[in-house]
């Protein structure tokens, strides 16, 4: 098989942090080659730097043999490589015709644009495609799948030669993958190369004839579909078992702190019921976008849920802000911290008191004496590596304000704790600190609710693992039974039929 | 189909339209007659000019508070080359006034685009700042009508065709044009896309900065347009009151006619039907009986309710998206 | 879905503080102080009026019904929204005041009336971003057109007077040297620079400015705050509406016209900046002070009013520069 695209030692770091390591990898015209790994395993950043979404550290990607600087999107157009993002970009308020010519057309500022030559030509794409979509009508309203056999149709009218689709699949009911599949497949057999990221190891089968699995930043293998079952796929994806990180021993665990049930949010997840209890670490795993962060979200009242209720220490409890959570005792480290955590331009001692208000002014005005004090005690307990509190936030390292973050909550002495990925972008050493304190929390008799997409992490903190999986909890595994292997297969669907 | 029909801006406006004619007939049968036509045809043309260069500029997600200080220093200009330089052709003057406005317009969309600011604070800035070069180019004084060349006057009373005045062919023919360049050529369909997704834009090759330049130079151009037009129509040109809260008035039409205001949307058709029917409603008050003093308030009203009805509509767009993702 | 592989920005070694001084030297307010130094210096040596502190303050007080304005208007800019109807808003609880007055009704219920009105149409304000959550900068431009109308609704083309002597003439009753307004509007700066600066309050709202999403998630009642701003600007609106008609001792529709050109002018000048979450109360009063200078300064110069307006305007557009370079710089 020749190469079509050859990527050469290709690494990436996002402000010192490396998401890809030195990444060998040839594609070929004419198969269908799936990238698995977990999430943050680096396939996505692999992809995105073959479409120019992001340029490598280091390394080389070559093009039927001749080396090439992919600098952005467009050059990667130009080149015929076509990123198909799982949400396509598109501009809602033209027409299917138009988005399909946008950027291709050629001719001066002044050029006539040829609706009837445009929309003719949209049309006979939509029918070499088979599907059904009124090239006159707006993007906006489309349906996730139409939008991406636009963007199809726009990579055969640009002759694309490579074509990547990251998680096509993931909002698509059974029909609408078999139509996605149908086309992916004749696009291939017409000699172009398709690039498929999914988590769906069935459709993987079904589509892919090698497959490339991630893990860490780094390819660990690559090989036939056929060569490998779907266990040994899986135990390569999460690799050597993790065992470094220690078990908190010896807490009681006392009554039910936290109750949900029949949590339902329309589009987001629906019937979720758990409990957790107090000093007991509850664990929930499942891939992005399965809906772990929107039920968290709902439970604190950022977007609360349709219907369904939430009891706290046996009474029910009505959250519409988050506001009411912190009074009710609920505490939440948010999953994304540069927007929903820390206020970026504030200092240290002001983001690490936001949720006590009460605390730092007892009749409203501030008293910086108190504050400090404060802020310093946190700062000192948590180990927080800084130059003075006073400092700006942003200027901190992102372990450094997760862990301001995390003290911000401790100050409100919350009894049930929800951390959504807290030891995302963080360093080793900084997160065994994390580790520690989750312990310790737990230890105090609090209740905490650890959402994680590290397994190791999960294994070796939590007292029962939840899984959620397309927006339904899959699995409630306990302490002494759950293994990566029962994780992960909780979390990947089994097809795109269970979805629907 | 009808739904559908019904939905469009630009149906819902004839209606309106239609319905204020009616209404106000049957109070004053006097409304119905050509003169009313007449004069509804005649309170037009500059809003229309006027609106064809903020219809673009909204499109892109951008807002031009500094139109109505433009047309001032325009039609200033204009006025002094006539009364000053009698000697010199017409067209000279009317000319320069639309140079005037491209230059400035130009210099609204150079400060936005460099310094990435938000337009609507900066042509806060620039309407003050234009209205008084204004004062300063003319030291205060007015054009007097007797300085207006003929020529230009006669230009809202003479007409070639079926009794329609020179002035509303030409700001009609204006809108015709506006109406070619933005659906037929290459750089107008660009306009919508920047509005629709300006993050997506360059990722589809289209240079935003030249493009919103232009959007910009175009405003203050037709922005002069309607300078020359103020001289024709009313025969005078004053630096304290030509174009004073016009851009208040331009606005209302722009998105009463259906252009959203957060960009992309939007046709001629609906900003014409937008301007005619705020004409029509000026025409009406005071044949209702109505103080004229109703019309800052109308304006405002309209501009509010554009907006929610804009939102609304959105929103209800968003419903049926994720709705479409569960059941297509 | 956004990559999962992608750390957070900011993922660095704990950088050191900056030196205090340097600090202090980019903070706009600093740039603010020394241009009314300068302006100051420069007055003085154009016309020995300004050697006299009383000209200045007599010539401050058509400022200081914007200025006073412009505190509150500060804190909304700082929670990262605008308002643009302010001036209008003036206009209107006036038009309302003296029309009621008018009426028969006695100045004092008139009064509360106005700012009764001042109150709810800044709550209408508040309903537009905070329920219907449109764009403030944009509709704020519609209730701005709506407010100016209702005014000429309610006052015609008519100059409404014949207040009490005690109402008239608050610019020329003085403590000392010191005119009433002056000291108002300079009470009102200590009191919103201690709630914005010292209370629990004024932080949430630098909070919502820097991070509306972080704010909420940190429990901050963002909506309520909100909305409370712009009540207090239709509030601010309507008292330094009555101060203008008790200056003129007449009420006209088109009181302070183009009146928010100057309030916003003072925020931007005073260094806050225009996306939210920087800058302060301090700056704005000194950015006030500056305005006084300038326009008194070209009144002295014999500079024609109507030709303070490109000044007016190239300060403002100069000052929104000024202010994105020196926040672009310190945001890294």
């Amino acid at each position: 098989m020749t190469a079509l695209v050859s990527a050469r030692g290709v690494s990436k770091s996002f402000a010192g942090v490396e998401v890809l390591r030195d990444v060998d990898l040839d594609l070929a015209a004419g198969e269908v080659h799936a990238l698995l790994g977990e999430n943050g395993a680096g396939k996505s950043t692999f992809a995105r730097i073959v479409a120019g979404v992001h340029r490598p550290t280091s390394g080389t990607i070559a093009l039927g043999g001749a080396p090439v600087d992919i600098a952005s999107p467009v050059i990667a157009q130009s080149l015929g490589i076509t990123l198909i993002h799982q949400e396509p970009i598109s501009f809602p308020d033209l027409s299917v015709a138009e988005n399909l010519v946008l950027g291709r057309s050629a001719g001066g500022p002044l050029a006539r644009v040829p609706w009837a030559a445009m929309t003719r030509d949209a049309r006979r794409l939509m029918d070499v495609l088979g599907v059904r979509i009124d090239v006159t009508r707006p993007m906006r309203g489309l349906s996730i799948a139409d939008q991406q056999m636009v963007e199809i149709a726009r990579a055969l009218a640009s002759d694309a030669r490579l074509i990547i689709m990251d998680e096509p699949t993931a909002s698509l009911t059974p029909n609408e993958v078999a139509t996605l599949f149908t086309i992916a497949r004749r696009l291939r057999d017409e000699g172009r190369a398709i690039v498929f990221i999914s988590h769906r190891l069935e459709e993987v089968r079904d589509l892919c004839d090698r497959v490339t699995i991630f893990r860490d930043g780094a390819r660990v293998e690559t090989a036939a579909i056929g060569a490998l079952s779907d266990a040994e796929i899986i135990r390569r994806m999460i690799g050597r078992p993790h065992q470094d990180y220690m078990h908190k021993t010896g807490v009681a665990i006392g009554g039910v702190a936290l109750k949900i049930t029949g949590l339902t949010r329309r589009g987001a997840f629906a019937d979720i019921s758990f409990d957790v209890r107090h000093g007991e670490i509850v664990g929930m795993g499942g891939l992005v976008g399965a809906g772990r962060t929107d039920v968290a979200r709902a439970i604190f009242g950022v977007e609360p849920a349709d219907s369904g209720t939430i009891e706290i220490d046996g009474k029910p409890a009505t959250i519409r802000e988050p506001s009411d959570a912190i009074a009710l005792g609920l505490a939440f480290v948010p999953e994304d911290r540069a927007v929903a955590g820390i206020f970026r331009s504030l200092s240290v001692e002001a983001n690490i008191t936001a949720a006590v208000p009460g605390k730092i002014a007892p009749r409203g005005f501030i008293r910086r004496a108190v504050e400090k004090t404060l802020a310093a005690d946190a700062v000192k307990r948590l180990r927080i590596r800084l130059a003075s509190v006073r400092q700006p936030i942003g200027e901190l390292s992102g372990g450094n304000q997760q862990k301001a973050i995390l003290a911000r909550w401790l100050m409100t002495d919350p009894s049930v704790l929800i951390l959504d990925e807290p030891t995302r972008g963080i360093d080793i050493g900084v997160k065994a600190e994390f580790y520690d304190m989750i312990g310790d929390l737990a230890a105090q008799g609090r209740a905490i609710l650890l959402i994680s997409s590290e397994l190791p992490e999960l294994l070796a903190l939590c007292d029962r693992v939840l899984v959620m999986s397309e927006g339904r909890l899959t699995a409630d595994i306990p302490r002494s039974e759950a293994t990566q292997e029962r994780i992960m297969s909780a979390a990947v669907p089994a097809s795109a039929g269970a979805a629907a | 189909m009808i739904g559908a029909l019904l939905a469009r801006r630009e149906v819902g406006l004839i209606v309106m339209i239609a319905l204020v004619a009616l209404v106000v007939g049957l109070i004053e049968p006097r409304f119905l007659t050509a003169e009313t036509l007449r004069i509804v045809t005649l309170a037009i043309p500059l809003i229309l000019v006027a609106a064809m260069g903020q219809m673009m500029v909204i499109l892109a997600r951008h807002v031009d508070l500094s139109i109505g200080a433009i047309l001032g220093f325009a039609a200033i200009v204009a006025g002094m080359i006539f009364r000053d330089m009698p000697q010199l052709p017409t067209i000279v003057g009317v000319l320069a006034a639309i140079a005037c406005g491209a230059v400035l317009g130009l210099a609204n969309g150079l400060v936005v685009t460099t310094f990435n600011l938000p337009s609507i604070i900066v042509t806060l800035g620039t309407l003050s700042l234009y209205r008084g070069l204004v004062f300063l180019v003319s030291g205060s004084k007015q054009v007097d009508p007797q300085f207006i060349p003929r020529g230009l006057i006669s230009m809202s009373q003479t007409s070639p065709i079926f009794g329609i005045p020179w002035i509303v062919l030409i700001a009609f023919a204006i809108a015709l044009a506006t109406w070619a360049f933005l659906g037929y050529t290459r750089t107008g369909r660009q306009i919508y896309a920047i509005g629709s997704n300006p993050v997506a834009a360059p990722l589809r090759s289209i240079r935003v900065t030249p493009v919103t330049l232009f959007v910009f130079t175009l405003s203050g151009a037709l922005a002069g347009v309607a300078g020359v037009m103020y001289a024709a129509r009313f025969g005078y040109v004053n630096p304290g009151i030509t174009g004073v809260g016009f851009e208040f008035i331009v606005i209302a039409a722009v998105v009463v006619g259906g252009v959203s205001i957060n960009g992309g949307v939007g046709s001629v058709l609906g900003v014409t039907l937008g301007v005619i029917f705020l004409g029509m409603v000026n025409v009406a008050l005071p044949i209702l009986g109505v103080s004229a003093f109703w019309q800052s308030a109308i304006y405002g009203a309209v501009i509010l309710l554009a907006l929610v009805v804009d939102r609304t509509v959105r929103i209800r767009g968003a419903a049926a998206l994720t709705l479409s993702r569960g059941t297509a | 879905m956004t990559d999962a592989s992608l750390p957070a920005p900011g993922v660095q070694n704990a950088a050191p503080a900056r030196p205090r001084w340097q600090v202090l030297l980019v903070r706009p307010e600093t740039g603010t102080l020394l241009l009314l130094v300068g302006a100051i210096i420069v007055a003085a040596n154009l016309s020995p009026f300004f050697s006299d502190l009383r000209f200045i303050l007599e010539s401050s007080t058509y400022y200081m019904e914007f200025g006073l304005v412009a505190l509150v208007l500060t804190l909304v800019i700082i929670s990262g929204e605008i308002d643009l109807s302010p001036a209008a808003m003036m206009a209107l609880s006036a038009c309302v005041f003296a029309s009621l007055f008018q009426a028969g009704l006695p100045i004092g219920l008139a009064m509360v009336a106005g700012v009764a009105t001042g109150a709810a149409l800044g709550a209408f304000n508040g309903f537009l971003v905070v329920v219907l959550q449109l764009p403030s900068i944009i509709a704020t431009i519609g209730t701005l057109t709506l407010f100016r109308g209702l005014s000429q609704v309610l006052a015609g083309d008519r100059s409404i007077s014949g207040f009490p002597a005690w109402f008239m003439g608050i610019d020329w009753r003085t403590v000392g040297i010191v005119p009433y307004p002056v000291i108002g509007f300079t009470l009102a700066a200590l009191a919103l620079a201690v709630l914005l600066g010292m209370t629990v309050w004024g932080r949430q709202i630098y909070q919502i400015g820097v991070s509306e999403i972080a704010a909420r998630h940190a429990g901050v009642r963002v909506r309520r705050i909100k909305f409370g701003l712009f009540v207090a600007m239709g509030v601010t609106s309507a008292l330094a509406g009555l101060l203008t008609a008790s200056r003129l001792a007449s009420v006209r529709y088109d009181m302070a016209t183009g009146g928010e050109l100057q309030m916003v002018l003072m925020v931007m000048l005073g260094g806050t900046y225009i996306f939210g979450g920087r800058g302060g109360v301090l700056g704005t009063f000194l950015a006030a002070w500056l305005l006084v200078i300038i326009a008194t300064g070209m009144n002295v110069a014999n500079i024609v009013v109507t030709s303070q307006l490109v000044v007016m305007g190239l300060l403002l557009i100069g000052s929104i520069i000024a202010t994105n370079a020196i926040y672009a710089r310190t945001q890294r």
